[in-house]
């Protein structure tokens, strides 16, 4: 049988909108997924070292005060000292279009808008775990 | 085409003069009639879970007695609203929350907007401020000027009201864990401008109590929390009548996806609670309670917002009457501010959110507020531009004076509806009130995660409505056209040199500054925390010398503590 995909959920630095992190929190394990929910305001080298410990697929990290920049960057630099690149860094929330293009480039997964639907996001997260899972990605 | 007196539609009015008898059989034959129709919703339901009747009647309304339900407007229970004369006297306030990147930009917005004929101020302050950080400190970064403007000393609150003259306009400061630190550079600045203490005026946020059950921005726990408002509530008895130094606010927990029901009931038990710790001070009822003011959000569902404010009204007076034995009119009056709903903006086709914004600014008038800030079309991407801005105030100006509905009072008063609407809103604030009485009060049920966990459901209920297409969020679930993909309209950047140029201030500031005289300040401030001593004249007095708001909340937290909440869903 296949391992169920496990998620860390957080927001991050000094954000505390913690109810989008919730939702997709109870989204993703309504479609099965195991999701720890790390709570708010979390600094970034917590998030990621929080998630290796916690031996996960998904960091879901869910922005909305404008600290997305430093909290992508600085998760994905310790994933990479960690050697933990494996694990997909997704998130989203009120990003604006020009930093979502940078952190895209600099090798963060797809970031949501509001008003996203559950399935794109479920299914982008299956998706890419499999991907990743199987080698492809 | 010229209006016809004679075509109205021969639809049956119930009579009122009926005899009760003939109305039952009128209201069964209805009844009959309306049974055999097919309906586009078998049933439908407001965000509380109320379910609108398909046509209210006097039935409705059974024992309903003008007097004691409604009275004249300025006349208990103030349910037709709080002023005799109302927007004939005065129209309500045009207070747009505004704020973002420096002083000096947030300084020009308010000239700008104030030229365009807002009258009222509220400050919006980013994320770092409003957690009780300074710009310069490590964990500012990212969040500096981005969701409003950063101030961290006297210094910053007197660029950011250079010109502008405190003594003519009312202020609202938006902030709540470090409210009594920035209501103290406020209140200095406003001095140094010559306006003396009992004419400053204006309105502190200043509730904690919210913030742990929905905004999350907290510092200290409840216990010393509540100490420190009612520290501000003793000073503005004593030293600023004109100043309103609580807003308890509702806004927040329905942003985050409360019911209107929830936001009402939580937010007036949010204000017993206050009530309650201030007379525990000694002070009398009739001294402060005339000073507390509210702050709720005006959402889509339109009358059941304005049933809403209707019973936030009549049951404050009653409570504060009847149960807290107020003996000033003054003290039963609920006097609110509105804000229409961000979170019902979309960042889908965003001109729509112009219209939601409109529909919703109109329900909040009809409802009878005291001041109104209205949100731009941008807003789901950033804080407005200055055009987006500008419209959004033309907004209220349209309403107030083209559309008529300010020029009779409470309009919708006696409407079988909104009356129906208004009970049923009464009752399910007191099935919530005696829950929480149950759980041992507010305090206890934020212990318990009460609050967090009411929310929580209602905004995951609502988020699968949408999900599920149950509930039409236009041009987001429902009329879809892909040619509004992407951002087609003009978006406010915050710059990123903005932080470089804040830690510079910054450090000039602690470069010029008297660095003893902060010392002493800190060290006194530090002794009257760990006394019962009110803490407003110690933490004037480190304004005075431009402590920094960071270096004042560092005291603070040595003596209080910090809190933390579980992550827990």
């Amino acid at each position: 049988m296949r391992k169920r995909i496990r998620v860390y959920i957080a927001t991050p630095c000094l954000d505390g909108h913690d109810m989008a992190a919730k939702l997709m929190t109870f989204v993703l394990r309504d479609a099965g997924m195991e999701v720890v929910y790390g709570g708010l305001r979390q600094r970034p080298e917590v998030i990621a070292n929080a998630a290796i410990q916690e031996d996960v697929d998904v960091i879901g990290i869910s922005s909305h005060s404008g600290f997305h920049m430093p909290a992508f960057t600085k998760v994905l630099n310790v994933l990479r000292q960690q050697d933990a690149t494996n694990i997909l860094l997704t998130g989203g929330g009120v990003i604006p279009q020009q930093d979502v293009e940078m952190l895209t480039k600099l090798g963060v997964g797809r970031l949501f808008p509001p008003n996203t639907t559950s399935e794109e996001i479920i299914s982008y997260v299956t998706q890419e775990v499999e991907a990743r899972r199987s080698g492809v990605a | 085409m010229q209006a016809s007196n004679a075509s109205l539609p021969a639809q049956a009015e119930p009579s009122t003069g009926a005899e009760p008898n003939q109305m039952a059989e009128g209201r069964r034959t209805w009844e009959e009639k309306a049974s055999r129709l097919s309906n586009r919703a078998p049933k439908l339901i407001t965000t509380s879970g109320i379910e609108v009747p398909l046509l209210a009647t006097p039935d409705s309304l059974e024992g309903f007695d003008y007097n004691r339900d409604l009275g004249h407007s300025g006349e208990y229970p103030y349910t037709r609203g709080v002023y005799t004369n109302m927007y004939r006297g005065r129209l309500w306030t045009m207070r747009q929350f505004s704020g973002f990147q420096t002083t000096r930009d947030t300084n020009q917005r308010y000239k700008y907007l104030l030229e365009q004929g807002m009258n009222g101020l509220s400050v919006a302050f980013d994320v770092p401020t409003c957690m009780g950080y300074d710009s310069d400190d490590v964990l500012a970064e990212g969040g500096t000027g981005r969701c409003g403007v950063a101030v961290s000393s006297l210094a910053d609150m007197e660029d950011l009201f250079d010109g502008i003259p405190l003594g003519k306009i009312s202020t609202s400061l938006t902030i709540n864990g470090p409210a009594s630190i920035i209501w103290a550079m406020f209140i200095v600045a406003a001095e140094k401008q010559g306006v003396s203490l009992g004419q400053i005026d204006g309105t502190n946020q200043n509730d904690i109590l919210k913030e742990y059950h929905a905004q999350k921005e907290y510092i200290f726990p409840p216990e010393p929390s509540m100490r420190l408002i009612v520290d501000t509530i003793e000073f503005s008895v004593k030293h600023m009548p004109k100043w309103h130094p609580v807003s308890i606010s509702g806004c927040h927990m329905r942003e985050t996806g409360a019911t209107a029901a929830q936001e009402l009931a939580f937010t007036l038990a949010d204000g017993f609670e206050y009530v309650e710790a201030t007379l525990k001070r000694g002070l009398d009822i009739d001294e402060f309670a005339p000073l507390l003011s509210f702050y709720f959000v005006c959402h889509n569902d339109f009358f059941e917002e304005i049933a809403k404010f209707r019973a936030a009204r009549r049951i404050w007076a009653r409570e504060m009457k009847e149960k807290y034995s107020a003996q000033n009119p003054r003290s039963c009056l609920m006097r609110f501010h509105t804000q229409t709903a961000g979170c019902s903006l979309t960042a889908c086709q965003p001109y729509n959110n112009i219209v939601r914004t409109a529909y919703q600014a109109m329900a909040a008038v009809l409802g009878g507020t005291q001041s109104l800030h209205t949100n731009a079309l941008d807003e789901a991407f950033a804080p407005p531009t200055e055009m987006s801005a500008k419209l959004a105030l033309r907004t209220q100006q349209i309403l107030a004076h083209e559309t008529g509905v300010a020029d009779s009072i409470d309009p919708l008063g006696g409407s079988y509806l909104v009356e129906t609407l208004t009970n049923a809103m009464e009752s399910a604030a007191r099935e919530y009130f005696a829950k929480i009485e149950k759980l041992g009060g507010v305090i206890r049920g934020i212990e318990d995660g009460f609050f967090q966990r009411e929310i929580t459901e209602a905004a995951y209920s609502r988020f699968k409505e949408i999900d599920s297409k149950q509930r039409i969020v236009v041009g987001v679930n429902e009329f879809v056209d892909p040619a509004d993909e992407g951002v087609p309209i003009p978006i406010l950047t915050i710059e990123p040199h903005i932080e470089r140029e804040r830690r510079e201030q910054l450090a000039k500031l602690r470069a010029e500054r008297s660095n003893e005289a902060v010392r002493r300040a800190l060290d006194n401030l530090r002794r009257v925390a760990a006394s019962a001593e009110n803490t407003m004249p110690a933490i004037i007095d480190a304004v005075k010398v431009y402590a920094t708001l960071g270096e004042m909340v560092a005291v603070l937290k040595e003596e209080f503590g910090t809190y933390n909440e579980p992550a827990e869903v």
